[in-house]
């Protein structure tokens, strides 16, 4: 069987989700002997005129991630999308934005002067803030041009897999890998390497009927191993976040915090988290209710601290 | 028990073996005198006036009638010159003791005594100990007592000091056959005057109560403060009494409940011109409708607070409602009222009587006619809304009346008129706890009476199924539109309950079991607790039956796995598409 | 020409959907700015559709529910308290103006009042201005996936 070609490519990314499909540790040689790699940044030498210099759709397998931030970003995004018989939006930034989907709740103008002017360690006299074009002896110098806000990676190109998680866990970037080399992918535009129900499902703590009296800090309280974090005061994102991850936040002593996405059928992981968890406050005056919301200092990134780019309203009004 | 022949003045009768003499003489019609007898008290003969001569074979013999036991054959005469010589003289002993004691004066004159032989006493009690045994045997406080013998004997308390014992019943003073004993209003003893007047601790509440039957203050019954008396269980002949009654709580399990809880009366103090509560000649409407009750405090009779019949009286409309500061709404019943009012005072004092209006509502059959009756009958019809009443006299023609001022609007003219009597027309208004029956019921009432599901098309059903209403709860009426709605409730109930199949609600919700994850975020959001756990399968489950549709779980679950059937995630989000149309286009 | 706010009201069908109603037989004037979508209860509100309504270009959303303590379905508004006394601090970190958004509880029997709260929230909501939200929506800018975004 010829081997499959394979790229994965970083927009705006950590790097994490590199690392993770390292992580599969010795599986890694399986997947070299099932696949040519033939675009990988941080891992190899290919250019980018390489990939153009591709056919469209030879590669077989695109593994797509960090967000659309600048022009290079969604330059490479349609790039890869037409030499790549599969897109997959990998890990959370592309599936739904990610931590860089938090900048949407700033404008470019602000970022850019926070970045280059206003924080502590920079040094910048002249106030230079980057820009597309600049003129120098030698001629021109462009660089990539910074957008307005963070896009997913299917509000720019269609994709045809998700595999959400910041980073996908190792042990689900190796079943997406195994149905990759079987063929065995379910329709174009699922969710793969996830669970279809929410980390409820998977978690092992014990749940019991939901009462919030109060919100609660995790660094302030020691947190009961065995009891759901609504259920102590701690938010969690897990009922409306897909499962699949193992619980790996909630067995590390924290709540989860949604990485994964939301589930099928909800369209806003934030609205849905906000309504999920304030449904069941246990007050019924209007000025305790908004005594207990008061103690969420920030609402917006505790209930949608990934998805932001991809629900409802994407980014702040201007 | 054995039956015996017995013969009293010649009557031939027949009784139980041993029963005293009295009991039989009695039962025939036959008159004895008697002063220290009482039928529930045991016979004590000691005031011998009920001596009777009883020959029995060749014996003759003079015995106490009261407790001299009948045995067969007995000839008995309750009224031969002998007993009237032997009562006369009894009599006589008596009066030594007791000589101006009425009830023995009117005694010995039945019996021909003119001047007692041995003069005449000066003490009321004629120690028939009545008072000690129904004080002992019957209300068992045991207070009073026999001292001292021979001309020393007396009846007292303990040591003659006041008895703590005793509960004031009332009971010696009931039963003392001279008025030896009175009752002394010990302040700390006086019950509070009751608004319906002094009763028994067993009574009928009033002419009117319905169940029109008699109910025990337990406060004031006497078996509760000592174990004693029970005389109203002894003399019932239907055995109806049981003092061991306690009120029970049942639980009725039913499908359709009718609410006519009535209205409460406006309180006329918060319209404080008026004067009700300052000055004692202000009344309310339902406090006029008891005076003039033949069953009533006065007996019918209309007086003022001093007691003489009024010689002008002023009826003002519309207190509390159609009212800024009180209700906006009418009462629909006043005006009504104030025009019966109306024509009772005209009918029985020939008063003056002044009616201040701001509409004449007569809006019923024959209503309208009784107005103008009224207008023949001379009473007086001021249209305005009354501003005050005072009892300020401008000149000595206004001494000692109340003054009601007011604007005739249809001369246009502020007017004086001192009138003897004013009452008010206050309005109806809903229940104190109306708001709290509403919310028991899971009906609405706003800040008023309840709410009929429409005004017109529904006016006894609420929105709530098998709730309905009928009555002032739901408004101010009559009593004919209260029974018709009465039997319009009655009869939706009826139709509720003959079916034999319910209506049940289609756009409830239902859990996706594919994709429930076991949150359990929605299991303490149901109010009518349809949302259970099913532990076996780690799902949440909603019960179909109890599901009203509400829909609040659905839009809470994470998981987006409840499905509000008819109000679904996406057929609301068309609805926003939609109603958005003209900016997506 | 004055600008005409668009504004989704979502009615709770036992209180607020009927004071509407009434509004309208009892022939009261006022703002015609309001389009309804009926619930069966304020508790069926869940923020998302409110967010749906701004990103889909409502100018302003409003709310209505019966009175706490009147819901048909006992509880229900109560958790629509809950629910929007977090939102109100979403839309804010949205950037949404508080104005555009309310949440009122209006009777069965209030017709006036329905008519004096669509006034109030028009006029608030004119004064704003168009909401820019609609710009911002994911289906606006998955609809516009092959343009480029602005730059600088």
């Amino acid at each position: 069987m010829a081997k499959l070609k394979l790229a994965s490519y970083w927009a705006a990314a950590c790097g994490g989700c590199d690392v993770a499909i390292l992580d599969v540790h010795e599986k890694i040689l399986d997947i070299a002997a099932a696949a040519d790699i033939v675009f990988w940044p941080i891992a190899t030498d290919f250019k980018y005129s390489d990939v153009e210099a591709m056919p469209d759709a030879d590669i077989d397998v695109t593994l797509f991630h960090g967000a659309i931030r600048n022009s290079e970003n969604e330059h490479l995004a349609r790039l890869l999308r037409a030499k790549s018989k599969i897109l997959v939006a990998f890990g959370s930034c592309a599936h739904i934005g990610g931590i860089p989907g938090l900048a949407n709740l700033f404008s470019r103008e602000d970022i850019l002067k926070r970045v280059y002017l206003e924080t502590p360690s920079t040094v910048n006299p002249e106030k230079i803030t980057p820009d597309p074009r600049t003129a120098v002896p030698e001629g021109e110098i462009t660089i990539p041009v910074f957008h307005d806000a963070v896009r997913p990676l299917n509000q720019v190109v269609e994709v045809d897999y998700y595999v959400p998680g910041c980073p996908p866990t190792p042990a689900q970037i190796w079943n997406v890998v195994q149905a990759i080399v079987s063929g065995q992918l379910p329709e174009k535009g699922s969710v793969v390497g996830a669970s279809e129900k929410t980390q409820c499902d998977e978690c092992t703590r014990k749940k019991q009927e939901k009462k919030i009296s109060g919100f609660k800090r995790i660094a302030t309280v020691q947190p009961d191993p065995d009891t759901c974090f609504l259920e102590q005061g701690f938010l969690c994102m897990g009922p409306v976040t897909r499962g699949g991850c193992d619980t790996r936040c909630q067995l590390s002593g924290v709540g989860c915090r949604g990485c994964y996405g939301p589930p099928p059928g909800v369209l806003d992981q934030g609205a849905k988290a906000l309504s999920a968890i304030t449904s069941v406050i246990e007050s019924k005056e209007e000025a305790d209710v908004q005594r207990i919301v008061d103690q969420i200092p920030d609402v917006l990134r505790s209930f949608n601290r990934f998805a932001i780019p991809a629900s409802l309203i994407t980014r702040k009004v201007l | 028990m054995k039956t015996i022949r017995v013969k009293i003045d010649g009557i031939e009768t027949e009784a139980e073996d041993r029963t005293p003499v009295l009991s039989i003489a009695q039962k025939l019609g036959i008159k004895i005198p008697t002063l220290c007898h009482h039928p529930l008290l045991e016979p004590y003969g000691v005031c011998r006036i009920c001596t009777v001569e009883v020959r029995s074979g060749r014996r003759v013999r003079m015995v106490t009638a009261c407790n001299y036991p009948a045995t067969d054959g007995i000839d008995v005469l309750t009224n031969s010159p002998r007993v009237r010589r032997d009562r006369k003289l009894i009599l006589e002993w008596i009066m030594a003791r007791c000589g101006h004691v009425k009830v023995i004066e009117d005694l010995a004159a039945e019996y021909g005594i003119t001047e007692p032989r041995f003069g005449r006493g000066d003490d009321d009690c004629i120690l028939c100990g009545l008072c000690v045994r129904v004080c002992s045997d019957i209300v068992g406080a045991n207070v009073l007592g026999f001292v001292d013998r021979g001309s020393k004997r007396e009846v007292s308390t303990a040591y003659g000091e006041t008895s703590e014992k005793c509960i004031a019943c009332g009971a010696c003073a009931y039963v003392c056959p001279t008025g030896a004993i009175q009752i002394e209003n010990d302040a700390a003893l006086v019950r509070q005057a009751l608004p319906l007047g002094p009763f028994t601790p067993i009574h009928i509440p009033f002419m009117q109560a319905v169940p029109h039957q008699p109910v025990i203050d337990r406060e004031s019954c006497i078996y509760f403060k000592t174990g004693g008396c029970k005389v109203c269980e002894k003399v019932c002949e239907v055995h109806a009494i049981d003092h061991s009654q306690q009120d029970t709580y049942e639980e009725v399990e039913v499908g359709a409940v009718v609410l006519s809880t009535g209205f409460r009366q406006f309180d006329a103090a918060k319209v404080p011109e008026y004067g009700y509560g300052v000055y004692s000649n202000v009344m309310t409407g339902l406090e006029f409708e008891r005076m003039n009750s033949a069953s009533g405090p006065t007996g019918g009779q209309i007086v003022t607070s001093e007691g003489i019949t009024p010689k002008s009286v002023g009826i003002i409309h519309c207190v509390g409602s159609r009212d800024e500061r009180n209700h906006k709404y009418c009462s629909r019943v006043c005006c009504m009222y104030a025009l019966k009012f109306a024509h009772l005072i005209k009918e029985k004092t020939g008063a003056d009587v002044y009616n201040f209006y701001i509409d004449m509502r007569c809006f019923g059959k024959g209503y309208e006619e009784f107005y103008h009756r009224l207008l023949e009958e001379e009473v007086r019809f001021i249209r305005g809304r009354a501003a005050s009443v005072t009892d300020f006299p401008f000149n000595e023609t206004e001494v000692g009346k109340l003054i009601v001022r007011v604007e005739d609007t249809l001369i246009g003219q502020v007017r004086r008129i001192p009138v003897d009597m004013v009452i008010l027309a206050n309005g109806l208004e809903p229940t104190e706890d109306a708001r709290d029956i509403a919310r028991t019921f899971n009906i609405s009432c706003g800040d008023s009476f309840f709410t009929e599901r429409h005004p017109k098309l529904a006016p006894v059903s609420t929105a709530t199924d098998g709730i309905f209403i009928a009555g002032a709860c739901q408004g101010p009426k009559d009593i004919p539109d209260t029974v018709a709605q009465a039997g319009a409730a009655a009869s939706a109930v009826q139709s509720l309950v003959s079916r034999g199949e319910i209506e049940v609600e289609s756009a409830t919700s239902i859990v996706d079991a594919e994709k429930c994850a076991g949150c359990r975020i929605c299991n303490t959001l149901c109010s009518l607790s349809a949302i259970t756990f099913d532990e076996e399968q780690k799902i949440s489950v909603i019960n179909d039956v109890l599901c009203k549709g509400c829909g609040t779980c659905a839009a809470a679950c994470p998981s987006a796995a409840i499905i509000a059937r008819h109000f679904t995630d996406e057929q609301l989000f068309s609805e926003i598409e939609g109603v958005l149309y003209d900016v997506r286009a | 020409m004055t600008f005409e706010p668009k504004i989704v009201g979502i009615l709770c069908n036992w209180c607020s959907y009927t004071g509407a109603d009434l509004a309208g037989t009892s022939r009261i004037k006022y703002a015609p700015n309001v389009r309804v979508v009926r619930v069966m209860c304020s508790g069926r509100v869940d923020p998302t559709f409110v967010l749906k309504a701004f990103a889909d270009g409502a100018d302003g959303v409003l709310v209505a529910g019966c009175h706490p303590g009147d819901c048909h379905y006992i509880e229900g508004n109560y958790k629509t308290i809950r629910r929007i006394a977090l939102l109100k601090k979403m839309l804010a970190d949205y950037g949404i103006e508080p104005q555009r958004f309310r949440l009122e509880w209006v009777s069965a029997g209030e017709g006036d009042r329905w008519a004096q709260v669509v006034n109030s929230i028009t006029e608030d909501v004119r004064k704003l201005g168009p909401a820019k939200i609609r710009e911002f929506s994911a289906s606006t800018l998955r609809a516009a996936g092959a343009r480029s975004h602005k730059t600088a």
